[in-house]
C-alpha cells in the first residue's frame, strides 16, 4: 500500500508538469493563458459567496439550536434497528450537510475508538466514499446561476444513502463486524 | 425544493432555540455561519485561480480534448446530451479524475467550469438540464481511488495500516457511483414520461 501514498504525493506535480510541458510543445503562451484562466477564478469565487452564506447560515442555525441533535436522536433508533452502529449515526447524518463538521466527527471517532477498530474503519470509509452533497449543489449551481435544481437534490441524497449502505456492508465483509 | 429546505432549517432552528433556550447560540450562529461562508470562498480563490489557470493551458494546448477522446465511449453513455467534442466533456472528465484522486480542491473549479459549459449547452436557462443532474449525481458519489485526507487522519492516530481502507473505500464508491447513475436514470425516465 506504500505505493499509493507515493502516487497521491506525486500526482499533482506530475499533472502540472504534463500540462506545462504539453502546452509548451504545442506553443501555447503558457503564462499568459494561466493568467487569463486564473482571472475567471476570482469572478467565480465572488459569485459563490451569497449562495454559500445563505446555506451555511441556515445549517449553523439548525445545528446551534439543537434541532440537528434532536433530529438525530429521533432517527437513531430507526438506524440502529437496521444495524447501523449508534456511534456512526451522527456522522452519517452530517456528511451530506457539512464537510468540515463531518471531517471533525471522523477524526473524533478515529481518536476515540482507534483507527483500526470497526468504528474507526467504518468512519474512514464513510468519510472517504461520500461527499458533501449540499455543498456541491450550492457551489456548482450557485456559480453558474442555476435556480431550478430539478431532481438534483433528490438524486444526490438517494445516492448518498446507497453510498452509506455500501460503505457499511463493505467494511463488514472486508474487516468483519466488530 | 431547496427554497423549502432552506426556510425549514432556519425556522425550525429558531423554534428549537426558543424551546431549548439556545437563542444566544443561534444568534451567534447566524453571523458565524455567514463568516464561515465568506472565509470558505476567500479560501477558494487561490485554488480556483490556480487550477482554472492550469486548465486554460490544458484547454488551449488540446490536452483536454485528448483526455476526452480517451474516455469518450464511457462518458458518451453517461451524458448522451453532450456533443462528443464539446469542451464540457473535457471538464467533466478532469473533474471526475480529480475526484478519484481525492483532490477535492482541484475538482471544484473543474466542476464549476463543466457546469458553465453545460449551462451554455442548455441555452443559458436557469434551470438544471438532464446532464447537470447526472453530473452532480456522479460528482457527489464519485469514485475515490485515494482518500487523501482520511489516510492523513489515520496516520495521525497511529494506525497500524493507514491505507488499509483504500480498497474498501474504492469498492464502496464504485457501488455508490453505480447507484447514483441508476437513480439518475430512474428520475430522468420518470420526468420524460411526464413529458
Amino acid at each position: 500500500m506504500e505505493f499509493l501514498s507515493v502516487i497521491s504525493l506525486g500526482f499533482i506535480p506530475v499533472l502540472i508538469g504534463i500540462i506545462l510541458l504539453y502546452g509548451t510543445v504545442k506553443r501555447v503562451p503558457t503564462y499568459e493563458s494561466f493568467v487569463e484562466g486564473g482571472k475567471e477564478g476570482i469572478k467565480i469565487a465572488f459569485s459563490i459567496i451569497p449562495f454559500l452564506v445563505g446555506m451555511l447560515v441556515a445549517i449553523t442555525v439548525f445545528r446551534a439550536s439543537g434541532a440537528l441533535e434532536a433530529l438525530m436522536n429521533w432517527i437513531r433508533p430507526m438506524m440502529e434497528a437496521i444495524g447501523v452502529p449508534a456511534e456512526i449515526v451522527p456522522l452519517i447524518l452530517i456528511r451530506p450537510i457539512s464537510g468540515t463538521a463531518a471531517l471533525g466527527m471522523t477524526s473524533d471517532l478515529i481518536a476515540v475508538y482507534g483507527p483500526d477498530s470497526f468504528i474507526g474503519r467504518l468512519a474512514s470509509v464513510l468519510q472517504g466514499s461520500t461527499d458533501t452533497t449540499f455543498y456541491v449543489l450550492t457551489v456548482y449551481f450557485g456559480a453558474v446561476g442555476i435556480k431550478k435544481m430539478g431532481d438534483a437534490l433528490k438524486v444526490g441524497l438517494l445516492a448518498d444513502v446507497v453510498g452509506i449502505i455500501a460503505a457499511i456492508l463493505v467494511v463488514i465483509v472486508v474487516f468483519g463486524a466488530k | 425544493m431547496v427554497n423549502y429546505i432552506w426556510v425549514f432549517m432556519t425556522i425550525v432552528g429558531f423554534v428549537f432555540a426558543m424551546i431549548n433556550g439556545t437563542m444566544e447560540e443561534v444568534n451567534k450562529a447566524i453571523f458565524d455561519g455567514a463568516k464561515e461562508a465568506v472565509t470558505l470562498c476567500i479560501g477558494l480563490i487561490s485554488i480556483l485561480v490556480f487550477w482554472l489557470g492550469m486548465m486554460r493551458i490544458a484547454q488551449e494546448s488540446g490536452l483536454l480534448e485528448l483526455l476526452t477522446k480517451l474516455f469518450r465511449p464511457l462518458v458518451k453513455r453517461l451524458f448522451p446530451d453532450v456533443p462528443t467534442n464539446h469542451p464540457a466533456m473535457g471538464y467533466i472528465l478532469s473533474n471526475m479524475i480529480a475526484n478519484m484522486f481525492g483532490l477535492g480542491n482541484a475538482a471544484t473549479p473543474l466542476g464549476i467550469k463543466a457546469m458553465e459549459e453545460l449551462k451554455q449547452l442548455n441555452g443559458g436557462k436557469n434551470s438544471a438540464s438532464r446532464s447537470m443532474v447526472t453530473f452532480l449525481a456522479i460528482n457527489t458519489a464519485s469514485i475515490t481511488i485515494i482518500p487523501t485526507t482520511v489516510i492523513a487522519i489515520r496516520m495521525n492516530y497511529n494506525s497500524a495500516s493507514p491505507t488499509e481502507i483504500v480498497v474498501p473505500t474504492l469498492i464502496a464508491t464504485i457501488i455508490s457511483m453505480l447507484g447514483a447513475v441508476l437513480i439518475d436514470r430512474y428520475f430522468y425516465n420518470r420526468r420524460s414520461r411526464k413529458g
